[in-house]
């Protein structure tokens, strides 16, 4: 940079500017987590064997997992609705988490030894972008504590080998003090908190949104859980919404499908009641273009779509 | 269908983890600390022989879910309350009595079903619970879930049955709900020593509830659970079941004599340390009208009926 010294000459100043490129959300991902997808995949982490199961689901999280691997990116982010806090958000804050998950529900079918890394720097950023946003904060810090399955079902099925950390954040129980308008909002406000700390932290980043559509279980599970002649939708209309907000998705019609969200809670239960869907939206702007859907089938009753949506248009596909 | 077991005592008490973790933080939290001490004492110095917990911090899905691993050994933290340190546990489970609870479950027509797995997530509440009332396992114990979808029907039958298990085996009891009151927290950070019950009408209804736990009338609060729900209940669930549980299992009738321990704000929830003895008396003024279930049958399938 050209300049005048002191002694009125001319001279050249030779300051490095080091400016960062800005990160990016590089995919969002609406992926279920019933362990049954795991547990159907039969992985070396696992400890029960099955004879598969769910196939819709497991082929399409495969068609995903590829598309993946051919995305340069740092991080997956996941708002899991297994982690609930009704004090604030919550984001994982030590480096590495190793145990073993066992589902409170379907224990029969999880017991997961895992081996998770988090991005802690990018966790950090988030929380501290969110708080500026007003929204009640904390860091979890206990070495002891243990990563939801939400977390991990979605991350497995999304990518097997494990060789990219990771950033829970929990789901905020604003619909249950609250409302699902309330929830709307709060996670609104999440998500455009999180993309500043995306952009200002310069990574690549996949974001999750880890639940089901319409949530209704039955309360009986078929003496072999992947009996495929047992499984199905728990009644017409969960279907019908399920497929009128896969519909919204194909047509990129996002903002009205967040609109409409609370509806769909209310009638179905639907698991986006955590805020996943909401948050991840919010931090892509409410994409106006098509998801690619890569699978739907019931899971003890519920309805699971996954989808994702691309916002690199020259990499975008029409997967189903 | 049985005859009655020895129900040696109940107790309802909070899930949160304060009184285990932090009780010299906040002086409410160490009463209920202390009200916790007085009912493991008094659990120490009865002829129980088994501890049987309903806890609403343990949801189930499939049916009602019945611990019976004989040393479930683990770290727990809690997912709000992380940073007030971990609770590592080993616990003594009666797996007879387990085994039977659930068989007693079938008969009567409920979907249940034991777990017994290393590692099993058991809940904040159960663990809180155990830790404090039963430290160094003197009585075995059995935790059963609180179903998400259940209602009022579901868990009268359900209490039947942990009570035909009792009778069959002999076991002579203390029952133990884990709960809130009011179960509305404050979603921020709090200074402890400002903690308080979150509004003057949760405070109101609690202390309506503890009125009526002090006179004994425990199928009185049973059947004005709907209404209970309905006004300090944040919609986590769809009914406000533990009083369901509790006088089904305990004996759906007032003749009991009851003493509040402790009532105290948990981060804004009203928390309660309660006993309820068995007694010969009776107290109340009201005569209810809804059915007294002996068996489940499941959904009635409203929604497929006449569907287009």
């Amino acid at each position: 940079m050209k300049a005048t010294g002191p002694s009125g000459r001319f001279s050249l100043d030779w300051s490095v500017s080091r400016v960062m490129a800005k990160g990016e959300i590089v995919l969002g991902c609406l992926a279920p987590h019933p362990p049954h997808v795991v547990y159907a995949e039969n992985p070396e982490q696992n400890e029960p064997f099955a004879e598969g199961g769910w196939e819709a689901l497991r082929w399409g999280y495969h068609r995903l997992a590829r598309k993946l691997k051919t995305i340069d990116y740092d991080c997956i982010v996941t708002l899991t609705p297994h982690w609930q806090t009704y004090v604030g958000t919550h984001f994982l804050g030590l480096e590495r988490f190793q145990n073993i998950s066992v589902d409170p529900i379907f224990p029969n079918l999880f017991r997961f030894h895992h081996d998770i890394k988090v991005d802690v720097e990018l966790s950090e950023l988030m929380c501290e972008e969110a708080a500026e946003a007003g929204i009640v904060t904390k860091m979890m810090r206990n070495p002891d504590f243990r990563v939801d399955y939400g977390t991990i079902v979605s991350c497995h099925m999304m990518n097997p080998d494990w060789d990219k950390p990771v950033v829970t954040i929990s789901s905020n129980r604003s619909t249950h003090y609250y409302s699902n308008e309330v929830m709307n909002d709060q996670a609104t406000a999440l998500g455009e908190a999180v993309l500043k700390a995306i952009e200002k932290s310069g990574k690549k980043v996949v974001l999750v949104a880890s639940h089901s559509l319409s949530h209704r279980h039955f309360v009986t599970e078929a003496p072999l859980p992947e009996d495929m002649s047992r499984e199905h939708i728990y009644n017409h209309s969960q279907y019908v919404w399920d497929m009128k907000a896969i519909d919204m998705m194909r047509k990129g019609e996002m903002r009205e499908l967040i609109d409409i969200l609370p509806e769909m809670i209310e009638q179905t239960m639907a698991e986006a009641e955590g805020g996943g869907l909401t948050w991840m939206m919010a931090a892509m702007g409410m994409p106006d273009y098509p998801a690619e859907i890569y699978g739907y089938q019931s899971v003890i009753g519920t309805g699971n779509a996954i989808a994702a949506w691309d916002p690199n248009e020259t990499t975008r596909e029409i997967v189903l | 269908m049985s005859e009655d077991p020895e129900i040696v005592m109940g107790l309802y008490v909070p899930p949160h983890p304060h009184p285990l973790l932090a009780p010299d933080q906040n002086e409410g939290w160490g009463r209920l600390r202390d009200a916790f001490d007085v009912c493991r004492q008094r659990i120490e110095e009865s002829d129980a022989d088994l501890i049987l917990i309903y806890s609403t911090t343990w949801p189930s899905i499939v049916g009602h879910q019945i611990q019976a691993h004989p040393k479930p050994v683990f770290t727990h933290v809690d997912d709000d309350f992380h940073f007030l340190g971990s609770m590592p546990y080993e616990f003594s489970m009666d797996t007879e009595y387990a085994n039977e609870f659930r068989d007693a479950c079938e008969a009567r027509g409920l979907q249940s079903r034991t777990v017994s797995y290393d590692g099993f997530p058991i809940d904040t509440g159960s663990v809180v619970a155990l830790k404090l009332l039963n430290p160094d396992n003197r009585i075995p114990a059995c935790i059963v879930s609180s179903n998400v979808y259940s209602n009022r029907a579901e868990q009268i039958v359900l209490g039947k049955a942990a009570r035909d298990a009792m009778s069959k085996l002999g076991r002579k009891a203390v029952v133990v709900v884990v709960a809130s009151l009011s179960n509305r927290m404050f979603t921020e950070y709090i200074d402890p020593s400002e903690d308080r019950i979150h509004s003057p009408k949760d405070d109101e209804w609690n202390r309506k509830i503890l009125e009526f736990f002090s006179d004994g009338r425990l199928e009185d609060i049973s059947q004005l659970s709907r209404e209970i729900q309905g006004q300090v209940r944040v919609s986590k669930v769809v009914a406000y079941k533990p009083a369901w549980w509790m006088a089904s299992t305990m004996g759906q009738h007032n003749n009991y004599d009851g003493e509040v321990l402790a009532y105290e704000a948990l981060h804004g929830a009203g928390g309660a340390v309660i006993q309820l003895t068995p007694s010969a008396g009776s107290i109340g003024d009201k005569e209810f009208d809804e059915d007294d279930v002996e068996y489940y049958h499941g959904d009635r399938d409203v929604l497929g009926k006449g569907a287009i």
